[in-house]
């Protein structure tokens, strides 16, 4: 078994590594119970965990200020949890209940919350970006300096919409930051199979917009990342790429055998790579916590997390009445 | 506190499966995130991951069980020092099964019960404007251009994008003059792009704007017709309520002459069959304005489908300052005791040449003008047909699942016994439009082809 690398030495306040560690850490104990949860039964349909990939939402949400907006594919418990929507309204949603965000209506892949700016929840894959680019020429047009963090994966990197959108973005030079998770596999299809030029990043070239590839397992690496990239959204000089190199533990969904890799392959990202293990390791080798600390924290969140699954089967399915409401506003 | 460790659903519809392999035994101490089995499922053999550490205190299921139910216990679980028949008898006693979603109990799929029994219905149509309005003669396009400028004027959130609607000044002339006025903020030319730019605008309605997107032809909105269903309008169902998206989606639809079968196709019945969406495609000039207007000022996405062929025809259109018409209301047209007539957009011209031919052989035809195809004004036609006892529809689209099927079908289950012969439905053919003049004419609906369908349901 590899070992892990003796972390440097960061310079990052304690503060700011033990909020990076239990943003981090809510999600990924959040998604574990989404999983126990699918396996009893509670949960229905498709069901796609972020383990694995917590890093990248969590760096990118700290360079956010109010009225920013994001939206992201079906993938998309992680970015809701990291923009401060409630892990009760999230898993009720899961259990489609009446006390999720979108009253049981939605679904795993279909949450939105207007107060946190948080525009879905997409399943057509690729169908996101346009639509963010489109949040951001709503601040455009307005004339703020809101950016729109526009999340997609490897896979929808090669659907045509997007190269429409990146011409579009960069004519009308609109406040978007493209933020590719680029995870390594399109559903089972593995990158190399699938993608003649790998380095995503660089397809903006074509259309004059600036990107770069970024460690998306190092929370610190993506902050750092994220605000040159809000820098330049803000600044008006219209869209920014940035593609995060990362890594999901789970299959696409539930219901993947996850015969196209190899146990050896994840067991070594996760021993080498682990976004989590890495702040811990910041913070107890640098004597920034100590492991008692830290044990408060895994407890707190552990809490959190029951708490939401408790939420999530007491509240009660949505009234027969609610099929036929919300279809006209 | 010992755990049950439960037989998983590793999909969505499956049920149970065979626990094919274990790969832990009793006693062994299992980290968060280690296989502990292989399951099978219909699709396939899939690896069954530990959710928690602890110990192994009993295989509940052996291997090669087939048709093992989910949630079925399949072992337990055990903390360190803890006994395994403590284990299991307080997980039995303890454990609780998760209660399963209770199934909906049926509910009616449709508002009204078909009504067997003859009941009376009253017509909602009612004048647009007041008699004594004063009046003006324009044209279809000019009508929607001055819609557009408006409400533009009153809103500034208001905008128009597309192909060509500024500094060409529209490839219909439908936006001439707008760039001049308004900027080229608020008249956006876009590329040929219709799914990045139609994905772009539902986005900025999502934003607080309110786009109005102009597809040079409906037939070039198949590119985008993910984002006007999927995206625009199921979003507000899916969200609870929270996300409305008040965009317009316009431009000409169905055939223009001689563009053949890619260019010259009615999506009417396409966009009438989704739930989310509102839908109108007028035939005057007067609807044009009074419908687009209101459009613009709906809270939900509209599709405004519009024809090349009527952009030019004058009609009288009331010379108010503000002159909007509400969704789900029919226009009679013509007012007939023997036959109704239903059409909307440009089959209302092959209805109302009909409806003048036939009178000339005393047929007296009532014409209804749907105007808007969701919502539908039922209403007035049920009300025309209880006092003609006969209706024909009229449109140009394909037959199969055409306006006219539903039209009949709606007919058929409310006003039943007031008919004295089935509903006939007048569309295009069920072929791709050809390109030759003369086979193109053969595949659109005719004037004849009405008088023909009056004339068989009057049994003349």
């Amino acid at each position: 078994m590899a070992a892990r690398k003796a972390p440097e030495k960061s310079n990052v306040s304690k503060d700011e590594l033990l909020k990076y560690y239990r943003e981090m850490l809510l999600i990924r104990r959040f998604e574990e119970k989404a999983g126990q949860l699918y396996g009893m039964g509670l949960i229905g349909g498709f069901c796609h965990l972020y383990i694995g990939q917590e890093a990248v939402v969590v760096g990118l949400e700290a360079c956010t200020k109010p009225g920013d907006k994001r939206l992201t594919s079906y993938r998309d418990h992680g970015h809701m949890l990291a923009c401060g929507m409630s892990a009760n309204g999230v898993m009720a949603e899961l259990t489609g209940r009446e006390g999720g965000y979108s009253k049981g209506k939605g679904g795993s892949m279909h949450m939105f919350s207007k107060e946190k700016h948080f525009y879905g929840g997409h399943g057509i894959v690729g169908a996101q970006v346009p639509l963010g680019a489109g949040l951001a020429m709503s601040d455009w047009y307005k004339g703020n300096d809101n950016v729109t963090f526009t999340y997609f994966g490897d896979g929808a990197a090669n659907q045509g919409q997007i190269y429409e959108t990146y011409n579009m973005a960069e004519l009308w030079k609109l406040p978007v930051i493209f933020v590719i998770e680029n995870n390594g596999y399109a559903m089972g299809t593995s990158m190399k199979r699938s993608t003649k030029s790998t380095t995503f990043y660089g397809r903006g070239a074509a259309y004059g917009i600036e990107g770069e590839q970024v460690d998306g397992m190092d929370v610190l690496a993506v902050k750092a990342a994220g605000e040159k990239a809000v820098a330049h959204c803000r600044a008006g000089k219209g869209p920014y790429i940035l593609e995060m190199m990362t890594y999901r533990y789970r299959g696409h969904s539930m219901s993947d055998p996850a015969k196209y890799r190899t146990r050896e392959e994840v067991e070594k990202i996760k021993q080498e790579k682990d976004c989590i293990e890495h702040v811990r390791d910041l913070l107890t080798h640098g004597g920034l916590a100590s492991e008692e600390e830290l044990k408060a924290i895994d407890k707190e969140i552990k809490e959190i997390v029951n708490a939401s699954a408790e939420f999530a089967k007491e509240s009660p399915e949505p009234a027969l009445s609610e099929l036929w409401t919300d279809i006209y506003a | 506190m010992a755990t049950e460790i439960l037989m998983p659903a590793l999909s969505p519809t499956m049920e149970e499966g065979t626990l094919a392999k274990w790969l832990v035994k009793e006693g062994d101490r299992v980290k968060s995130g280690q296989i502990i089995a292989e399951i099978e499922t219909d699709k396939a053999t899939m690896e069954f991951e530990a959710v928690d550490e602890g110990i192994i205190g009993k295989l509940l299921v052996a291997e090669d069980t087939a048709n093992v139910k989910v949630n079925t216990p399949i072992a337990v679980m055990v903390e360190e020092g803890e006994s395994v028949s403590a284990a299991s008898s307080s997980a039995v006693g303890g454990a609780s099964v998760a209660p399963a979603p209770v199934a909906a109990a049926p509910v009616a799929v449709v508002a009204a019960a078909p009504v067997a029994a003859p009941v009376a219905v009253v017509s909602k149509a009612s004048p647009d404007w007041a008699p004594g309005t004063p009046m003006k003669t324009m044209t279809v396009r000019e009508a929607l251009r001055e819609a557009m400028a408006e409400e533009m004027r009153a809103n500034p959130n208001v905008f128009l994008m597309g192909e060509e609607v500024g500094e060409y000044q529209g490839a219909y002339k439908i936006s001439q003059g707008l760039l001049d006025e308004f900027g080229p903020k608020r008249v956006i030319d876009t590329p040929i792009t219709e799914i990045g730019f139609t994905g772009i605008a539902v986005g900025a309605a999502w934003g607080g704007l309110n786009p109005i997107v102009e597809f040079m032809t409906f037939n070039f909105a198949m590119q985008a017709i993910d984002h006007i269903i999927n995206s625009a309008a199921k979003t507000l169902y899916m969200s609870g309520g929270q996300m409305p998206c008040p965009i317009v989606f316009r431009g000409a639809n169905g055939a223009a002459a001689r563009v053949a079968a890619q260019h010259s196709q009615d999506f009417a019945a396409w966009y009438a069959a989704i739930p989310g969406l509102k839908l109108v495609m007028p035939y005057s000039a007067s609807d044009a304005k009074g419908l687009l207007k209101q459009a613009i000022r709906d809270p939900n996405p509209v599709v405004f489908l519009e024809n090349e062929i009527l952009y030019g025809q004058s009609f009288e259109v009331p010379d108010l300052p503000d002159f909007t018409i509400p969704f789900g209301k029919a226009r009679v047209w013509r007012e007939g005791s023997d036959v109704t007539i239903v059409s909307f957009g440009i089959g209302m011209r092959y209805a109302l040449e009909a409806a003048d031919l036939l009178a000339k052989d005393g047929i007296s035809a009532e014409v209804i003008d749907l105007r808007t195809l969701r919502p539908i004004d039922y209403d007035t036609v049920l009300a025309s047909v209880q006092k003609t006892n006969r209706c024909v529809t009229v449109e140009e689209g394909f037959p199969v699942g055409s306006i006219g099927d539903h039209m009949a079908s709606t007919i058929m289950q409310r006003a039943f016994d007031y008919l004295d012969a089935p509903v006939v439905t007048c569309t295009g053919k069920d072929v791709p439009m050809p390109y030759a003049a003369n086979l193109e004419k053969l595949a659109l609906v005719t004037t004849a082809e009405v008088v023909a369908a009056v004339k068989s349901v009057c049994y003349r």
